[in-house]
């Protein structure tokens, strides 16, 4: 047993009883501010040492195939990594303000190891230990504004259309175990078995699950209510940490499990993440609440990356991996400000945003920035991500869904620039707003991350091939 | 230090960026602070771009043997763009210049800005100016060149607009701005074009590509692709006919006109020609058409400056001129005189609007040289340092000017003697009217208008770029400027005596007579201009360019812009507000589907999988005809 290959899940998950162990200890009036400084400087050591594992050539494995360690879950490792030290960072403030934060700091590590887990699953029963792991977390993480009534709300509803997705997706794995005789990915696809009636139900049903968790439409509903009523942080990382996992196993589902079926999904998948960007950004022009659209453009933003899954080649997954960690840094700058309005405005609402360039400048620009990057504009690093991921697609055949990313993506920049207007426009009530210094790093991180790989893209582009490389062979 | 300048040539435009980015977003507000900054920056530069220099002598660099460095800087399916650095005489020279001036032009701003209310603003932008200008020089394709273009076209829009509180400022920066863009636009289409013939941008590859395109496609593509990129320098460097927006952005600070311009920017259009002058040389047709837009502008130019009336206007149309000559050297093809002159000219003209700038200054912003007079007592060394300039543009022996164009003059005269007298037409003309602004501003009678100080951060720079416009033809002469640098093979001609001697004589004249016009007044200014009659009002009017293009405006853009309005109004809105109609609509209705009960979520959820099943049946006969085949497996 080559342990080393799971010391990114041991170290989060050693944290976060350490963690807990912690509260006991500390009397409970003492602050939890420290456990929050412990979490960000362990995972950044954690996330830069990951950086010497890209070398391996050959891909790693974990008890007989089960876990399966290589250059594209390392790159998702990090990329959650890094979601969850800039959440951490700008939320530590807001985290001070729970009743129960050392719980909430676990929690979200509980979430992170489901999250890396499913980077590298390689089995039917890890890809469902991991996402049980993480969604489970999630559960108890959106409602833990105790005192909210929307966020009691946000996790039922969460808690409720959860249990039948992962119904759903239990039934279709045990359909393709089934036909095909094993959970192992790299069998299933090899068994002619599988390529029955009852197995291309179970891969339906497998997507369900997952087209669930990255809220594609119709299987996003929950998604509005959840993100609206849940914490600030906890929207942030389901937004980034939640549906970049889905991505990550779901490339790896349909491109080794569902090989060579995928090929012939594709057209499905395409129509799919048309309704998802179109739907997604028509529903998010008429939102009156920050949370709230940028739950909807989340659902457009996954209808891009499924733009890159739909052009099945490396072109496609190298653009899935760019707009993926890009989406990252926008969200954080986004929800980071979002988070800090919260805390001082009490609200989320447009209103709450009114002429902020005049009390908060900096969160400002840095919101300005992010929703520029959402909306593909340059030289932020969205417009370089789309570039990617449209220019995959055209060379594959879909034309038409490029074209509809085109449109949708011009239609974003409407709602993305009306939060930028009343932020720049609109009377001020005199009052400034101060940002610690954690915000202040973290917002900065994001933003000059995003403008330099906008500029630049050609750093995290190699380091993104460098990730697909051990894919698609 | 010269190795490390050599191989860090990315740290000189990189400094002044720097500089903006800290004056822009922190310094603002503190001028001593703003100033230090930009003045830093540049000098650190200026220290850097003359290693460079020193180092691409000793190292046996040239333009056949570049110095390259290169990063990836964008990798999009196909496409293959490079950002870096190209060493070479021709570059580091232009290093060297636009460092120096725009150091020198920087340190003179302290002086001639000071009390102004944005004052770090314009060292901002002047520090981008700087940085973006540098960038253009050490370009290693079409692309990266045009970039910095651009960028040079918007600093010089900002600076042109500086003062935005003036009507006359905010129409002249984006008269300025509209007119380049024309050129630009040319530009944009060649490298497009570039692209995808050739496809690469790279000036080395296209260099070692093209004699062989040329053996097997001759040079008629090459012609079409000469013709636009040679747009985008008529607009920059303000050839005729697109020269018309740079009179008027002499509404900029003196020190803007000084650096950008005069010295700098508008010679980018003529570094872009020698820059590329691999491909302009390889179709003498294109060659001959710089040579005559370059001598016509040169004519043209001089011929309004003799009776413009504003101090710096006049200067501006010299500008044009001067400019002219560079095209004309480069059509004729003697890099090296167009080099030359464009060294030189950099130093003598902007001292020239620096001293203009001096002027103003202390005469309160008075711009009409017939309100000046007698200045010479008041500030002598102002008036020094403009006869200095005088002489050196007028291409008086052993001032700078004299060495550089008497080259330009012996080159056009060994390809087309029109040309040639159309040049030394055109020196006449120049000592004409830079000896009468000379003589209307410093002699006859003095004004009463009580002068303002001029300080010390003003002068020197005057005193430098004096000696360099004295000093620099000369020693580009003595040294042989030309075999120095380097430029390929010696394309520069030798002096000869009876051009030098004509080209001498001929400003003299011009002195004589301007002389006895507005010093002695033997000769009435106002009788001779009635005399020449039409020929006076044609120059005065500036040939009516600017009104023609006013026509053309109306006529044209007015009438198309009124069919547009009509289309635009009820036309497009209608279309798009129903379109806007229908997306809002849905949008609405979207937002009611989400009703906030949790059973219609999970019905929702339902439709979902029972459509994601249907469509996996439907896929299925295909799939599992696949694996019947035994096809993929």
């Amino acid at each position: 047993m080559n342990l080393y290959v799971i010391y990114p899940e041991i170290t989060v998950l050693v944290l976060a009883l350490a963690l807990i162990i912690i509260d006991l200890l500390l009397p409970s009036e003492e602050t939890r501010r420290p456990l929050g400084y412990i979490t960000i400087l362990v995972l950044s050591i954690l996330a830069i040492s990951l950086f010497w594992q890209y070398h391996l050539t050959i891909s790693a494995y974990f008890y007989q195939g089960l876990f399966y360690y290589d250059n594209y879950a390392i790159f998702f490792k990090q990329l959650f990594l890094l979601a969850v030290i800039l959440t951490v960072l700008f939320s530590l403030q807001y985290i001070d303000t729970m009743k129960y934060s050392s719980e909430f700091y676990s929690m979200i590590l509980f979430a992170l190891t489901g999250m890396m887990i499913l980077a590298s699953a390689n089995d039917f029963l890890t890809f469902f230990i991991g996402l049980e792991l993480m969604t489970i977390s999630f559960y108890a993480l959106s409602g833990f504004g105790l005192t909210n009534k929307k966020s009691s709300e946000a996790a039922i509803k969460y808690l409720i259309i959860g249990s039948l997705s992962t119904a759903v997706t239990l039934y279709g794995i045990s359909l393709i175990y089934g036909t095909a005789h094993s959970f192992d990915f790299a069998v299933v696809c090899k068994n002619p078995e599988f390529f029955s009636a009852l197995g291309i139900a179970g891969m339906m049903m497998i997507t369900a699950g997952i087209f669930f968790k990255m809220s594609i439409i119709p299987f996003h509903m929950w998604a509005p209510d959840t993100y609206e009523g849940a914490p600030v942080p906890v929207t942030g990382l389901l937004a980034m940490g939640s549906k970049a996992a889905a991505i990550a196993v779901f490339m790896r589902i349909l491109f080794e499990a569902f090989f060579p079926a995928a090929d012939y999904f594709m057209p499905v998948l395409a129509v799919f993440s048309a309704i998802c960007m179109i739907g997604g950004n028509i529903a998010a022009m008429k939102q009156k609440n920050i949370k709230r659209m940028l739950a909807y453009s989340s659902i457009a933003q996954a209808g891009y990356m499924m733009v890159g899954i739909c052009a099945a080649s490396p072109q496609g997954l190298k653009g899935v991996l760019f707009y993926a960690f890009l989406y990252v840094l926008a969200n954080t700058g986004a929800f980071a400000v979002v988070t800090v309005v919260a805390l001082e405005k009490k609200g989320t609402d447009y209103e709450q945003f009114t002429a902020l360039s005049q009390s908060a400048p900096v969160l400002a620009m840095v919101m300005s920035v992010s929703l520029l990057s959402m909306a593909g504009i340059p030289p932020t690093a969205g417009f370089a991500g789309k570039l990617y991921l449209f220019m995959a697609v055209v060379e594959h055949g879909y034309l038409w869904l490029a074209f509809v990313g085109f449109i949708m993506s011009m239609l974003s920049v409407y709602y993305y620039l009306k939060v930028v207007r009343v932020m720049y426009t609109g009377k001020s009530d005199g009052s400034t707003i101060t940002i610690s210094g954690a915000v202040r790093a973290a917002v900065l991180i994001s933003m000059t991350a995003t403008v330099v790989f906008g500029v630049w893209p050609q750093y995290l582009s190699m380091l993104t091939d460098f990730a697909a490389i051990t894919f698609l062979r | 230090m010269e190795h490390f300048a050599l191989t860090n040539t990315w740290l000189i435009p990189l400094l002044p960026a720097i500089a903006f980015v800290l004056i822009g977003l922190f310094f603002k507000r503190w001028a001593a602070i703003s100033a230090f900054i930009a003045v830093l920056a540049s000098a650190v530069s200026f220290i850097l771009s003359t290693f460079a220099a020193f180092a691409v002598l000793n190292s046996g660099i040239s333009v056949d043997a570049p110095f390259i460095q290169r990063v990836t800087w964008a990798e999009i399916a196909g496409l293959h763009f490079e950002m870096g650095a190209l060493i070479d005489p021709l570059s580091v020279m232009m290093l060297f210049v636009v460092s120096l001036v725009s150091l020198l032009v920087q340190i003179y701003s302290i002086g001639y800005m000071q009390g102004n209310k944005s004052f770090g603003r314009f060292f901002a932008y002047l520090s981008l100016f700087s940085a973006s200008m540098l960038g253009l020089n050490i370009a290693i394709n079409f692309v990266q060149m045009y970039i910095f273009w651009e960028l040079v076209g918007l600093c010089s829009y900002l600076l042109i607009g500086f003062y935005y509180q003036r009507i006359a400022a905010r129409e002249a920066a984006k008269k300025a701005f509209i007119t380049t863009r024309i050129g630009d636009f040319g530009l944009l289409i060649g490298i497009l074009l570039l692209q995808t013939v050739f496809g690469t941008v790279d000036f080395l590859e296209l260099k070692q590509i093209l004699p062989l395109y040329i053996a097997s496609y001759g040079t008629s593509t090459l012609t079409v692709i000469g013709i636009l990129l040679f747009i985008g320098p008529i607009g920059k460097s303000g050839q005729f006919p697109l020269h018309v927006w740079l009179p008027d952005a002499m509404e900029g600070p003196a020190p803007v006109s000084a650096l950008i311009h005069a010295a700098t920017m508008v010679v980018a259009g003529v570094y872009l020609v020698a820059r590329a002058y691999f491909l302009f040389a390889s179709v003498p047709a294109l060659l001959e058409l710089i040579a005559w837009v370059g001598a016509f502008t040169a004519f043209f130019g001089a011929s309004i400056a003799l009776s413009q009336r504003e101090i710096k206007r006049i200067l501006a149309y010299s500008t044009i001129s001067q400019l002219g000559y560079m095209m004309l050297a480069l059509g004729v093809g003697s890099l090296t005189a167009s080099l030359f002159h464009l060294f030189t000219h950099a130093f003598f003209k902007s001292l020239l609007f620096l001293c203009a700038g001096a002027v103003m200054h202390a005469m309160s912003e008075e711009a009409d040289i017939f309100k000046m007079g007698g200045l010479r007592k008041k500030i002598p060394l102002v008036f020094a340092a403009m006869t200095v300039g005088v002489l050196a543009i007028s291409g008086i022996p052993p001032f700078a000017g004299f060495f550089s164009k008497d080259e330009i003059l012996s080159a056009a005269l060994s390809v087309s003697t029109p040309m040639y007298l159309l040049a030394t037409l055109t020196a006449f003309m120049t000592a004409f009217y830079m000896s009468r602004l000379l003589f209307v501003v410093f002699f006859g009678e003095e004004t009463k208008a009580k002068l303002h100080n001029i300080s010390y951060f003003m002068q020197v720079p005057l005193v430098i770029l004096a000696i360099l416009s004295f000093g620099s033809g000369l020693w580009g002469y003595i040294c042989d400027f030309g075999y120095w640098i380097r430029f390929g093979a010696p394309l520069e001609e030798h002096m000869n005596l009876s051009i030098a001697i004509l080209s001498t004589l001929l400003p003299l004249l011009a002195f004589a007579l301007t002389w006895n016009i507005y010093v002695r007044k033997r000769w009435s200014a106002d009788y001779i201009a009635n005399k020449l009659g039409i020929l006076y009002t044609v120059s005065f009017h500036k040939y009516y360019i600017d009104e023609f293009y006013a026509l053309l405006c109306r006529i044209f853009i007015d009438g198309i812009g009124k069919i547009m309005y009509f289309i635009d109004i009820y036309i497009i809105d209608g279309i798009v507000n129903a379109v806007s109609g229908l997306v809002l609509f849905l949008s609405i209705l979207l937002g009611k589907l989400q009703t906030g009960q949790t059973q219609r979520y999970a019905a929702a959820f339902f439709c979902g999988v029972v459509i994601l099943l249907l469509c996996g049946i439907l896929y299925f006969n295909t799939i599992s005809g696949i694996v019947a085949g035994g096809g993929a497996l």
